[in-house]
């Protein structure tokens, strides 16, 4: 099988393993395979490979290493935010959006139906931005205890939070935030100091980590007894044997990620703006969806083919042509029911609408050859 | 490459004992996953180009590998992050699921913590469970089971196999009862599936959890087997989002320890005769080597239990003192490993009815798939020169020596 001449522009949904991760994860897939609840050697090794991650992973996002809970992924610990917020927090009001992740929205929808919380999903406008006065104002209503569920970026029109700004308010009425980080941890240097959130999220898959681990950051301010029950691990915070190779992948991931900041983003973001105008430019008929280069991820573009213009196909002769892209999330099973938030922001619109998501390893004539291709179908 | 490595890494000081703990990696399905972090890396719910068809694909290969292992269809294979969250999503999600019929769990106290913590979360959410005793050997009785039961039972939650002394429990009498009356079984399988021929058809289970790192495969992974037909068994997800694994489990999949995790239960299924010929061999010669020494005694029963595990017990001997004889050479836990690095008596033992002396004096011996002949009799040796050296130096074992029978002597307390 032949990968290598295949044109990966799908880095949203996954990444490759980056093969310095993998050299650091080795020596737990072999001889340090000890279960980290032993006391001899084997296990105290692999404690030890999880406590320096631990602190390594601290440091970098700027919080203290008992704020980092070591999960399975990003939906598991979605899950285990809003379960908290709602279970032990006291939470009876919920503010979100309709374009969140499913992880987001189906566990809200959970707590709607079986628990009867209160759900205030704030208007969007086309652009899919949210209007933060609206906000505020849904923070005063009266008799309720709020979790604040707002992703940081959205994973596919890109569309970045003011976080900052959501914190102040969150902490101006006394709320819990739940910051769906998972395509911006490992893409921005974010600092999680002076309370910005009360738990965001990692998903290192998304940065060239491995899958089947992820952590929950959840400020010390907040005590929680665990979601998945059984063990001490994690300071009781989430029982199970640790995936050790994976947390300690996960450190190495987010440390060269980040000490690669500077020259990644730029590379990305040169392959972003040149893959739209190039878009722009020989398909002048292209509705890009999002914010697009204001407030916008520099990872991802999103845009949609109007009907007449038989996009169809598109994915599969792009396939054909070893090009990899993205009609909606892959996070959907099953997603020829195509796109949710696209259908949240442009309920009317009628065609097909794909994403293109780059990763440091991207080149510019990778991008030439997604344009010939392209040009050859629409 | 597969014996080299296996010199490498599976015959390092020191002798790794405790399998029940985890198990090392085999290097066969080492090699299985590795393509998968770098080359075949997409996203199994990419539907839209090769690299997610290829992860799906692989995904698909390792749920029918597991899936032969216990006689399952592949359909009922769901993919969790270890047999912790497997344990968590049949109890917690048959209660959610079953909500109109009732809400009793009958259980028993020798069971994983991971299925005693989430029936304590269980009762404090307004259900009602029954803790089964266990006899000495470690069995539960079928009669105080049946008599448990009532309308209200929805679930019965007894493990297959202890992960502490290798007992199994009667599966299919159990199975059986739970049939007649209506009620769904679930078992916790991680320390039977792929040592014993777990079958979930013939042993009438109806949900089981099991864990990858348990038998040679990766951490980070495991399964839960709902059953689809005879009863259609359903669970409610316990984790919500894109609603992968037939909306069971939601997350993207951990597709290098998927197909770890296949690769793992097939060499188990392919091994496992041989393996067992080989390592209860091996285990009946530790067993008979150790119990040479007076007064020590092996916990639960023999007759019903794993082929690679013993838990002995060695009497008016300190169990850390025990433990700090030859740790820098044999690799073995006191109790489970969840537990072990805290003085607590293992309440398994304390189950079985031992004392905390007895209980503290006790040695857990996983073998597994990479344990030596030269390491068995490298530790009979070890332990019996530990333990000797450790009485000669007891007042207790010299009043024992004298014939005095320290259970009768009331201390005076100062
Ligand atoms: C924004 C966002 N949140 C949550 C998730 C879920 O993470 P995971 O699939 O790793 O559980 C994803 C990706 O899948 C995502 O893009
Ligand atoms: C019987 C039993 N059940 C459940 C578990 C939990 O498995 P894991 O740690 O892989 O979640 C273990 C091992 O730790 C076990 O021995």
């Amino acid at each position: 099988m032949n990968t290598t001449s295949r044109i990966y522009l799908d880095n949203a949904a996954t990444t490759p393993l980056d093969p310095e991760v993998l050299d650091a994860m080795l020596p737990y897939l072999k001889d340090h395979f000890g279960n980290p609840s032993s006391i001899y050697s084997y296990g105290r090794e692999a404690k030890m490979g999880i406590e320096k991650a631990r602190k390594q992973v601290a440091q970098l996002v700027g919080c203290t290493p008992n704020e980092i809970v070591f999960t399975s992924g990003g939906t598991e610990s979605i899950n285990t935010a809003i379960y908290t917020s709602v279970n032990y927090l006291n939470c009876n009001h919920i503010i979100t959006t309709k374009i969140e992740h499913h992880a987001t929205l189906h566990s809200v929808q959970y707590c709607e139906q079986k628990e009867h919380i209160k759900v205030s999903y704030l208007h969007l406008n086309e652009l899919g931005q949210i209007n933060y006065d609206e906000l505020e104002t849904l923070l005063k209503l009266p008799n309720t205890k709020t979790l604040v569920c707002l992703m940081h970026a959205n994973n596919e029109i890109g569309n970045l939070l003011k976080i900052k700004k959501v914190s102040e308010l969150v902490q101006a009425y006394n709320a819990y935030f739940l910051c769906d980080t998972v395509q911006t941890i490992g893409h921005y240097p974010i600092q999680f100091t002076d309370h910005l959130v009360d738990f965001a999220i990692c998903a290192p898959h998304k940065f060239h980590g491995p899958k089947g681990v992820g952590f929950l950051l959840v400020n010390n301010r907040v005590n929680f007894p665990a979601f998945i029950q059984g063990g001490a691990q994690e300071r009781n915070h989430r029982g199970g044997t640790e995936n050790v190779y994976g947390i300690v992948g996960l450190a190495k991931a987010l440390e060269k990620a980040l000490n690669n900041y500077e020259s990644y983003s730029a590379h990305v973001l040169e392959l972003k703006t040149y893959c739209y105008q190039e878009l722009k430019q020989n398909f002048e008929f292209l509705h890009f969806n999002g914010t697009l280069f204001e407030n916008n991820l520099y990872t991802l573009l999103n845009f949609s083919v109007p009907d007449e213009h038989k996009a169809e196909l598109l994915i599969y002769n792009l396939d054909m042509n070893q090009i990899c892209i993205s009609s909606g999330s892959a996070c959907s099973s099953g997603s020829s029911i195509g796109s949710h938030v696209i259908a949240e922001i442009k309920p009317s619109y009628k065609g097909h609408h794909f994403r293109i998501s780059f990763s440091h390893l991207n080149t510019k004539s990778e991008i030439d050859s997604l344009i010939t291709t392209l040009k050859k179908f629409i | 490459m597969y014996l080299c490595e296996i010199n490498l890494y599976m015959l390092q000081k020191p002798i790794y004992l405790d399998n029940n703990a985890t198990t090392p990696m085999d290097p066969r399905v080492l090699e299985t996953i590795i393509p998968y972090f770098t080359q075949q890396f997409g996203n199994a719910a990419s539907r839209n180009h090769p690299f997610g068809w290829e992860a799906e694909k692989a995904v698909e290969n390792a749920r029918e590998q597991v899936a032969n292992l216990i006689g399952a269809d592949p359909k009922e294979i769901i993919f969790t992050s270890g047999a912790t969250e497997g344990d968590n999503l049949c109890i917690k999600g048959v209660f959610e699921m079953y909500a109109q019929k009732g809400n009793h769990i009958i259980t028993c106290t020798t069971e994983h913590k991971a299925v005693l913590d989430t029936c304590r979360h269980i009762e404090k959410i307004g259900g009602a469970v029954t803790y089964l005793e266990v006899n000495k050997e470690g069995l539960i009785n079928l009669e105080e089971l049946k008599a448990a039961i009532t309308p209200k039972t929805i679930l019965i939650a007894i493990m297959y196999a202890n992960n502490e002394i290798g007992v199994i429990q009667p599966i299919k009498e159990i199975s059986t009862l739970a049939k007649e009356r209506g009620v769904l079984f679930f078992t916790d399988g991680t320390q039977a599936v792929g040592k014993v021929p777990v079958n979930v058809i013939n042993d009438g289970i109806d949900l089981m959890a099991f864990t990858a790192h348990k038998m040679y495969g990766p951490k980070g992974i495991g399964a839960i087997y709902v059953r689809r037909k005879n009863p259609r068994v359903k669970v409610t997800a316990q984790i919500d989002g894109g609603g992968h694994e037939r909306g069971m489990r939601s997350g993207t999949l951990n597709v290098p320890g998927i197909v770890g995790f296949g690769k793992a239960c097939e060499l188990c299924q392919q091994d496992m005769q041989a393996d067992t010929i080989r390592i209860s061999a091996m285990r009946d010669t530790l067993e008979k080597g150790l119990l040479k020494l007076e007064e020590s005694y092996v916990n639960g029963s023999t007759q019903h239990r794993l082929p690679h595990v013993c838990n002995i017990s060695f009497k008016y001997v300190e169990g850390e003192g025990l433990m700090m004889g030859f740790n820098k050479d044999i690799a073995l836990s006191s109790g489970s490993a969840c537990t072990s690095a805290s003085l607590e008596p293992s309440y398994v033992l304390k189950a079985l009815g031992l004392g905390d002396d007895l209980a503290h004096s006790s040695l857990r011996f996983g073998l597994g798939r990479f344990t030596t002949n030269e390491q068995i009799e490298f530790t009979i040796n070890a332990i019996t020169e530990t333990v000797t050296k450790l009485r000669e130096m007891s007042p207790l074992w010299e009043m024992f020596k004298e014939g005095i029978n320290i259970d009768d002597i009331e201390w005076a307390h100062h």
